[in-house]
């Protein structure tokens, strides 16, 4: 017998709010997700590239080991959500390919080989006529490609909608309102205001509101998540589909990205800005990618140029996201993902999830807790 | 940067401030803001370049946030700009937005290269000083080009090493003797160090300073290169001061016969 659980109100509908929203729906809570446009933040831009390998850097290594926790429950995560919407999600899994431009590219990208091999991701090294078997569509002048095995993609709109489209049975409610407040009393959350008046009150609240997050009222300055937001302007192409899986590149020192969905779409991105919340998108941004995409697939010039978008990545002075409850008791974070946000969703949901089930983080992941003492520590500097 | 022998003091003078160190750091390229911080600390510099069109100095928690917290001047640059005209309004941008004169002043030809346009950059200098603003000058390894951005009245000329990013070091170590030898400002390595004795060798050379951004961001361990950059320029700028052996053909011992003692 299930005894009715308490009231959680959800801030934020993109694909993580979405998710533990629909997590703990299915546990017995009872759960509104507040959300002025729901799903049109980081969602709807994101590439969905989940690519724990691809996108390994060194310095990363804190992270790595969440990213490839989180991959593991993509295939799972991704097939019962199908099950339980009837979407298709256009999951895909036939890894990554990584590839070098010119010879300087190519030390990139050797480099890059070394962190694999240290960290025993599985991967294959491909040669300049490897690699166009692979992928016909690339330019000649690719010099080297690395396929990551472990990687995936899938089509964060469709995830979003998905989910959506689960909340009404699960009893859900999404209210189309901006959360104006939290509601706090003894260092306790008591739930959101609202931005037309109403107050929600609740047992707990979780913030999932990305870049956003430091724009909500109530929170105590020191139990607020030092999120900022980082500009991606990212493209959307459509026409005769050209790669059969997403390829990550390097184009004479740039990195570039070009994700195919199976209706033809190919998503090539992004930059990776320090401007606020500048929401324009720039010559130079569109430029640059095309030029760079272009450089990689020829035939990416034929294509209709369908969407230029611009997004913001909650980025985190670590790059590590900020999941668990703060020092406010039942106010609860799921932030700062920057540029793993659909790559990390399955764990997130499931830790906060679990997390909010029995009242206390799962001991491996307190590490990316907004209380884990080091997170706030000066890195150690050498004399 | 005191000399530890002697404790004399071996301060640089720069557009009229006193700096220790000798070391100015960009952050282009950083994989992190704790990571950039703890760098920038590491490095023990005074002055961080940041780039005007790359960052929105409002926006809250940002990269100007950070390198504020850690106390070092800020020294806006016009990287991203291709014709004087561009460069010329970036560096008003610059000045309205961080209230400071300084401009590390870059006027690039091309994508490829990232050379310095000479013609443009000698242009906008000239109109940047006429209108009081401490220039200093990214220019090419040219001894020429470097003595008329002097004259056109920059604070300093920061020649490169080699293109920018390439960590390929200083290519044409000649040039820049040349360059030290004629200048009567501050010359600033600036761009193509790769590693730490890159960093050495241009203060031996007698630069005044370098600035290097990709070495220290684009290392694997960004906080340990930004210390041995540190390290690296105390260590030219001592060798400088002291003054390097003759090179010669064959080798001499160091311990020559005479006077040497009779232990039978």
């Amino acid at each position: 017998m299930t005894v009715a659980k308490p009231r959680v109100v959800v801030v934020g509908a993109g694909i993580i709010g979405l998710g533990i929203a629909r997590d703990l729906a299915h546990r017995g809570f009872g759960v509104v997700v507040a959300d002025p446009d729901p799903s049109r933040g980081a969602t709807r831009v994101a590439a969905g590239m989940l690519a724990p390998v691809a996108e390994a850097r060194w310095g990363d290594e804190r992270l790595l080991p969440l990213a490839l926790e989180s991959a593991r429950r993509w295939p799972g995560f991704a097939e019962e959500l199908a099950n339980e919407s009837g979407a298709d999600l256009d999951f895909h899994s036939d890894g990554i390919l990584l590839a070098a431009v010119d010879a300087d590219d190519r030390s990139v990208v050797e480099d890059l080989q070394v962190l694999h091999e240290r960290n025993h991701l599985r991967t294959t090294v491909l040669d300049r006529s490897e690699v166009r078997d692979l992928e016909p569509a690339l330019s000649p002048s690719v010099h080297l490609g690395i396929l990551t095995h472990g990687d995936m993609a899938v089509d964060p709109r469709r995830v979003g909608a998905a989910m959506r489209a689960c909340l009404p049975r699960l009893g859900v409610e999404v209210a189309a309102s901006r959360v104006e407040a939290v509601e706090t009393d003894a260092g306790r959350a008591r739930g959101v205001v609202l931005d037309d008046g109403r107050s929600l009150a609740s047992a707990a609240v979780v913030v999932t509101a990305g870049a956003w997050t430091p724009g909500i009222a109530g929170i105590p300055e020191d139990a607020l998540p030092p999120v900022r937001p980082v500009k991606g302007q990212i493209l959307r192409l459509r026409g005769e589909p050209l790669l059969d899986r997403p390829v990550h590149a390097f184009v004479h020192g740039n990195p570039v990205y070009l994700v195919p969905r199976s209706d033809g779409e190919l998503v090539v991105g992004a930059t990776q800005e320090e401007m606020g919340f500048d929401t324009r998108p720039t010559g130079r941004g569109v430029y640059e990618l095309l030029r760079d995409a272009i450089a990689v697939v020829p035939e990416v010039a034929e294509l209709e140029l369908a969407e230029v978008s611009v997004g913001f990545r909650p980025g985190t002075p670590d790059n590590l996201p900020i999941i668990g409850e703060s020092r406010v008791s039942g106010l609860w974070f799921a932030t700062g993902h920057h540029r793993n946000g659909i790559l990390l969703t399955p764990v997130t949901v499931s830790v906060v999830a679990d997390g909010l089930t029995t009242g206390t983080m799962p001991r491996e992941f307190l590490p990316y807790s907004p209380t884990w003492p080091v997170r706030r520590a000066p890195m150690m500097v050498p004399t | 940067m005191a000399d530890a022998t002697t404790g004399k003091n071996d301060e640089l003078v720069l557009a009229g401030r006193n700096l220790s160190s000798r070391l100015v750091l960009g952050t282009g390229g950083v994989p992190s803001l704790d990571i950039m911080e703890a760098a920038i600390r590491a490095s023990r510099t005074e002055v961080v370049t940041v780039a005007l069109r790359r960052v929105e100095v409002s926006a809250p928690g940002s990269i100007v946030d950070v390198v504020r917290r850690t106390g070092v001047t800020i020294l806006p640059n016009t990287a991203g700009c291709y014709t004087g005209r561009e460069a010329v309004r970036t560096a008003h941008l610059a000045r309205d937005a961080f209230g400071t004169d300084w401009v590390k002043l870059e006027v690039i030809a091309d994508d490829r290269t990232l050379l310095p346009e000479p013609v443009e950059l000698l242009g906008a200098a000239e109109v940047l000083c006429g209108e009081d603003f401490a220039v200093l000058a990214y220019t090419n390894d040219d001894p020429v080009l470097s003595k008329r951005l002097e004259e056109v009245g920059c604070a300093a000329v920061m020649p490169l090493g080699a293109p920018i990013g390439t960590g390929l070091g200083i290519r044409n170590p000649h040039n820049i003797e040349l360059i030290v030898e004629a200048a009567g400002v501050p010359v600033v390595l600036d761009a193509g160090i790769g590693t730490a004795s890159d960093a050495a060798l241009a203060m031996e050379l007698g630069c005044d300073a370098v600035l290097l951004a990709s070495a220290v961001t684009r290392a694997h361990d960004p906080v340990l290169m930004a210390s041995a950059m540190r390290h690296a320029v105390e260590a030219g700028r001592l060798a400088c001061l002291a003054g390097r052996i003759p090179k010669r053909r064959h080798a001499q011992a160091s311990s020559p016969f005479e006077g040497k003692p009779d232990l039978r």
